[in-house]
């Protein structure tokens, strides 16, 4: 049994299928990235293992618990699955800290000393403590995206989502951000991330994931996908990435 | 200002300005005709208080004074035509620059003129408009003894009013957005109660607010409705006040709510939050900032309309104002309640033109 099965999941808005049957197994401390075209349902399959969208059909389980379908309690599984976004999507109206401490205080029960203990020490983690009382506008988008990876981290997540989180950011920040990813990777911390840093995924991922018009086309270690890929589409995909030099 | 070389402009021959002096003559016109105007607006306010015994050195070197004012648009008239003239002996002189600087400027006076002369005129036919029938149309809505001696009694029942709206504010704020957050439930199980609270914002804002104050504050005492029959008309009127603009209120809400972007909604039900503490923690605080400015302007409708409230007989401003206007034959009193009514909505109206002057600065910043 895996840590995360994904087992023939479809997609559905109305007539369009974005998710046409996927299949994935993640087990703990493993860094699965997700590679392909924009559009190819990176996204939105992230979104589903965190339940923010519903499933056409198929089912996800969890440590063998089905997350997915009628009667799972979806705010119980937030707790255990993060999430974080392309757009940080911190909220503007509370300070670093409020933004962290949110949903330990409201959702853990956490006290609020305890919680703001703990958020300071994951704040200066990420050398954030003096931004503490600080708002997200005043905030580089790097510094913004690391808040916001605290913020998961802080409802100590089994398993973080990460969804294309240095699309956003100019390129002299994405390295900031990436070097924390990797500092989670060495310590365990099982993640699934949609990305386009392929030098990253290939440097830190256990598996990388090529999906294709809303399947998983190929699947395997780094090595494999970026250095001997048995797919026509991988490659075409892949060689479009080196033109861009991007690989 | 560099002299243009007619060779390489836009347009190779360099354009010759046209004469001012047309413009500064109409201007010259329109200023006889505001003096000519006041004199005659101020001879016939000198006549009608000489027959009011109101006559006296003081008041008519008064209205001297004020005849003599419109003569200070004879300034820029003699400006315009100074620079009229300059600028047609730049032209002889074939000076070009001097010639355009100053047709410009007589242009500008001119229409300076033009635009206080036409104003101060519009003043004057304003004051003549009350003079008009001897007067009467002015002792019709200004009879100042009357406004004295009524103010008083008209103030004490406008403070009901005020009460009135205070109250039914309070209500509004929370029943509004009961009503928005009914609309946004959720899921198949909330539905019937969206389909109820869209029914309810539908219907009351389609009714004239004054036929739901009849409907609720006659018909519930008369369908003898347990609990409401027994109060008093104001609550009753605030009743009716609340239910009617809660309506509208709810819609102000819901645009709020709903212009919070959907990834808020996304992080925050991400981190385990619940639909409930979402709206609380995350969304609402966000919305009000946004909602302020459309909520005061509903506010300003809602004291406004606080007169309807004399449908049902409550003594408000405005029916102590008609009380008193029967009584006389005359509308002071209500001018009294009308200005009363200005003085408090004026100043908030302000205040949201800047509140939206200062979101729209920050959004486009």
């Amino acid at each position: 049994m895996s840590f995360l099965e994904i087992r023939d999941v479809h997609k559905r808005y109305g007539d369009f299928e974005v998710l046409k049957g996927v299949n994935l197994k993640v087990e703990q401390h493993q860094v699965v990235c997700l590679i392909g075209a924009s559009g190819c349902g990176k996204s939105t399959l992230l979104r589903c293992i965190n339940g923010l969208e519903a499933i056409s059909a198929g089912e996800i389980r969890l440590e063998g618990d089905r997350i997915t379908g009628p009667g799972v309690d979806l705010d119980r599984l937030r707790r255990k699955v993060g999430i974080v976004f392309q757009s940080f999507n911190l909220f503007p109206h509370m300070s670093v800290l409020q933004n962290v401490t949110l949903a330990p205080v409201q959702v853990l029960r956490m006290s609020r000393a305890e919680a703001e203990a703990r958020a300071m020490e994951l704040l200066r983690r990420i050398g954030l403590e003096a931004k503490a009382k600080a708002y997200p506008d005043q905030l580089s988008g790097g510094q913004q995206q690391r808040v916001a990876i605290v913020r998961a981290l802080a409802m100590d997540p089994q398993l973080l989502l990460l969804d294309e989180i240095t699309s956003a950011l100019d390129p002299e920040l994405v390295s900031e951000v990436l070097s924390l990813l990797r500092e989670l990777a060495a310590e365990g911390m099982t993640m699934v991330l949609a990305t386009h840093e392929m030098s990253f995924a290939r440097e830190v991922a256990s598996k990388v994931c090529f999906l294709y018009q809303g399947v998983v086309h190929e699947e395997g270690p780094p090595e494999q996908i970026f250095g001997n890929p048995q797919q026509e589409r991988t490659r075409a995909f892949l060689s479009k990435i080196i033109e861009a030099g991007r690989l | 200002m560099n002299p243009v070389d007619p060779n390489r402009g836009r347009s190779s021959a360099p354009s010759i300005p046209k004469d001012p002096t047309p413009l500064a003559l109409v201007a010259l016109a329109v200023c006889g005709l505001v003096v000519l105007a006041a004199w005659w607006v101020l001879l016939g306010l000198e006549r009608i208080l000489e027959r009011n015994q109101l006559g006296g050195t003081l008041l008519d070197a008064a209205l001297v004074g004020v005849g003599l004012l419109p003569l200070l648009l004879l300034v820029p008239v003699l400006r315009s035509l100074r620079a009229a003239g300059q600028a047609r002996a730049g032209l002889a002189l074939k000076d070009l620059i001097t010639a355009r600087v100053k047709t410009a400027e007589s242009r500008e006076w001119a229409q300076y003129a033009i635009g206080y002369g036409a104003a101060v005129l519009l003043v004057f036919l304003g004051v003549q408009f009350l003079l008009a029938n001897d007067g009467a149309v002015g002792a019709t809505f200004f009879r100042l003894e009357l406004i004295r001696s009524s103010f008083g009694l008209v103030l004490q029942a406008f403070w009901k009013n005020v009460w009135m709206f205070c109250v039914a504010e309070v209500f509004i704020l929370v029943w509004g957005l009961v009503i928005a957050v009914a609309r946004m439930i959720p899921g198949r199980a909330g539905q019937p109660i969206r389909f109820l609270a869209t029914l309810y914002t539908d219907v009351f804002r389609g009714l004239p607010t004054i036929i739901s104050i009849y409907l609720i504050a006659l018909g519930l005492p008369l369908a003898n409705v347990p609990v409401v029959r027994d109060w008093p008309p104001e609550w009753l009127a605030i009743l009716a006040l609340t239910i009617s603009y809660g309506a509208y209120v709810a819609e102000v809400y819901r645009a709020g709510l709903d212009s919070i972007h959907p990834s808020q909604w996304s992080a925050a039900r991400s981190l385990g939050l619940s639909f409930g503490q979402t709206l609380r923690f995350v969304i609402i605080p966000q919305a009000v900032r946004r909602i302020i400015p459309p909520l005061l302007n509903d506010f300003i409708a809602l004291q406004k309309d606080t007169a309807l409230v004399n449908v049902v007989g409550v003594i408000d401003g405005f029916n102590q104002a008609k009380i008193i206007a029967s009584n006389k034959f005359n509308l002071s009193a209500v001018t009294t309640v009308a200005l009363l009514f200005m003085l408090i909505t004026i100043p908030q109206t302000r205040f949201v033109d800047r509140l939206l002057e200062q979101e729209k600065r920050r959004t486009r910043g």
